[in-house]
């Protein structure tokens, strides 16, 4: 395995929808820069969008405005959330949608020429080929892509992030990357918990299963501030194919049980988290299962509904056309997914200032993997990007000239040995043997499908000791290609993202967000613990230690200390 | 597994370095050996139906696992330069087609 030593000025980890248009933003920004994306996979086709979508989900459509939207996500999210990031991320929405269709994207308009609505903050696009069209922009962007690199750890020297290690697995290379800055942009995690199909379909999941927490995992390991694990995305999905169940409300399906009512109205505060938790209700009292119900369908909408799906879940017309179903009773069951710790449907991520900056100097993060600001889609993600590529070439710009000399020798070596131990170990577990043991600890004492997501204080203290036993064992893998090792890394991140999750849900004490996080021994929500619930692993010690952090409205925010958002708004175009 | 590339009608993509569903599968669970592609890593595919789209020649289709009741139909994607043809090829030899874009 050959090593090579790259300089770049701006690393970007992640070429995904965040990680694209941070890259893209970074080169308008300054032409000079020397800016490097690095992608696990393909540019082309990966991420959360490498099958397309059919929705753009966060767009202010006439009516609505930044605060709106603000409000929205607050109350949809039980009072919780980061309000000068999700602002943040609203006063960008359209300006970035906007962008992406110069690029090329195709959004539906009406007769007269307006963007077509699906919802208030919800626009239809024919988006299939999206991730392309956001690859193409940043290949014309100049910067440089390493496909096929995947990242292992942060370069951190004298307290700063100045770099990251990665191997490319096609030129079987180990990367040592130095980096001015760096920007995070892999996405949340998912397999942690037991997937909802098994066999040869496990990995037919809503979430990229390739996404297994990389970014989270090297933070962790770097000692950066992590918020709000805790809030865990379950989905709520069209059973066995997990197709988005947002097509079939839209079409006008109603939600109902195996009784045939509609059961959400016997429920209060229908938010998102609500629409799942009442769902699992109503399967636990045995009313299930439940159903998207769109009765009788003529031909033309049929065929239509099919054709939107297409570029997005193709599965389910698969599914369809596999049953000779002719769609014209339909009716799709639902179900909820694994938990998944994501940052662009919940809050689980870095904790970041509004330009992005993570708690380590030289990192910034964007998109899935960066936390605090719910409900922030696609187009979030590309909000974050921007703001995180202007505040990265910022700071770029302040420091010397010679910066990327610094020494960094015996941490190369360190990390070169690491990999190249795990290549050579004779015995040991493989990857899969673990993966599996991980996934039940997880759901049988975490709060898994299997358990309703319920959470309850003795079991998680089981689960912290049966994956203590793991970690150990984890410190033994095998392999014997970089393909393998790949396998290896992704567990062991996972693993890292569990420990911090475990200890974010024992000490929540209340239930905050229904189904998402329900602790049965906590069945309350309460006033005192409107506040946020962050997390770093002690480097010195190796231990989690939680920090509290409060709540603040929108007005209680500055951008820095010296700034006010104002300023902040001015200075960065938004 | 959920594709299943020919092998007779695969041809290793001659005119490029690596294979071209090898280059674009999301999970890097595809690899060429001996000149022709194959699915390495058949449980960890995501279904994206990625290398269906790319495959320049059309070997590869995508199926449901039998796990989630999967009957044998096998989708093919054409993209042309304004729209897609998306071709469900089923077991009783019928074929439903149905255009996008």
């Amino acid at each position: 395995m050959e090593k090579e030593i790259l300089k770049t000025d701006l690393l970007i980890i992640g070429g995904g929808a965040a990680g694209c248009y941070a890259a893209v933003t970074a080169r308008r920004e300054d032409p000079k820069l020397d800016v490097t994306v690095i992608e696990k996979a393909h540019i082309e086709r990966s991420g959360c969008l490498a099958a397309g979508i059919n929705a753009i989900n966060a767009y202010l459509n006439p009516g609505e405005t930044p605060e709106s939207y603000l409000h929205y996500v607050k109350n949809d999210n039980y009072g919780l959330v980061r309000d000068d990031l999700v602002y943040s991320i609203g006063r960008g929405l359209n300006k970035v949608t906007r962008e992406v269709e110069d690029w090329g994207l195709k959004i539906l308009k009406d007769e007269e020429g307006n963007y077509l609505k699906r919802s208030s903050r919800s626009i239809k696009i024919e988006g299939e080929n999206f991730k392309e069209i956001l690859a193409a922009e940043v290949e014309r962007s100049g910067a440089r892509i390493l496909n096929k690199t995947a990242a292992l750890n942060y370069i951190k020297k004298d307290g700063r992030v100045c770099g990251a290690f990665a191997l490319n697995l096609k030129e079987e290379k180990f990367y040592v990357i130095k980096a001015k800055s760096v920007i995070c942009a892999t996405g949340g995690a998912a397999g942690i918990y037991e997937p909802n199909n098994s066999g040869q379909a496990k990995h037919k999941m809503w979430y990229p299963p390739f996404n297994t927490g990389a970014g989270y995992a090297m933070g962790i390991r770097a000692g950066a501030e992590m918020t709000t694990f805790e809030m865990r995305f379950v989905a709520l999905r069209v059973k066995d194919v997990i197709a988005p169940t947002g097509s079939f409300a839209f079409a006008g399906g109603r939600q109902v049980n195996d009784w045939g009512e509609e059961y959400l109205k016997k429920y209060n505060r229908i938010t998102t988290a609500m629409r799942l938790y009442a769902t699992v209700r109503e399967n636990k009292e045995g009313r299930g299962p439940c159903y998207l119900d769109l009765g009788h369908l003529e031909t033309e909408k049929k065929e239509q509904l099919a054709q939107s799906l297409l570029g997005m879940c193709p599965g389910i017309v698969l599914k369809w056309e596999d049953k000779q179903d002719d769609l014209s009773e339909l009716k799709v069951e639902i179900e909820g997914t694994e938990p998944y710790i994501v940052g662009g449907h919940c809050q689980s991520g870095y904790w970041i200032g509004l330009d992005r900056s993570t708690s380590l100097p030289g990192l910034f993060a964007a998109g899935d993997v960066a936390g605090g600001a719910p409900k922030k889609y696609v187009t979030g993600a590309f909000v974050e990007g921007e703001i995180a590529a202007k505040s990265a070439v910022r700071e770029i710009k302040k420091l010397p000239q010679n910066y990327l000399d610094l020494n960094i020798s015996e941490l190369i070596t360190n990390e070169y040995q690491r990999v190249k131990s795990v290549l050579n170990n004779p015995e040991g577990y493989t990857a899969s043997e673990l993966e599996g043991k991980l996934q039940q600890i997880m759901e049988n004492y975490a709060g898994g499908r299997s358990q309703y997501y319920e959470l309850e204080a003795s079991k998680l203290k089981q689960a912290r000791l049966k994956l203590k036993e793991l970690k150990a064992e984890s410190e033994s893998l095998k392999t014997n290609s970089l393909r393998g090792f790949l396998a290896v890394q992704e567990l062991l991140e996972r693993i890292d993202v569990a420990e911090v999750l475990l200890e974010h849900l024992l000490y929540r004490e209340e239930t905050r967000w229904p189904g998402y996080q329900s602790r049965k021994d906590f069945p309350e929500r309460k006033k005192e613990w409107r506040k946020f619930v962050n997390s770093w692993r002690n480097p010195a010690s190796g231990e989690i230690e939680i920090i509290e952090r409060e709540y603040k409205s929108l007005e209680e925010y500055s951008a820095f200390a010296d700034r006010s958002q104002k300023d902040f708004y001015l200075e960065y175009n938004l | 597994m959920a594709i299943k590339i020919d092998q007779k009608i695969c041809d290793g993509c001659p005119d490029y370095q690596e294979g071209r569903c090898e280059r674009i599968c999301p999970g890097n669970l595809i690899a060429k050996d001996d000149e022709k592609a194959e699915m390495k890593r058949p449980a960890e595919c995501w279904d994206c139906a990625a290398c269906v789209k790319a495959c320049p020649r059309n070997a590869i289709s995508l199926y449901l696992p039998e796990e989630i009741g999967g009957q044998g139909t096998e989708l093919k994607v054409q993209q042309r330069k304004k729209s897609s043809l998306w071709i469900f090829d089923k077991e009783d030899g019928s074929r439903k087609v149905y255009k996008t874009g």
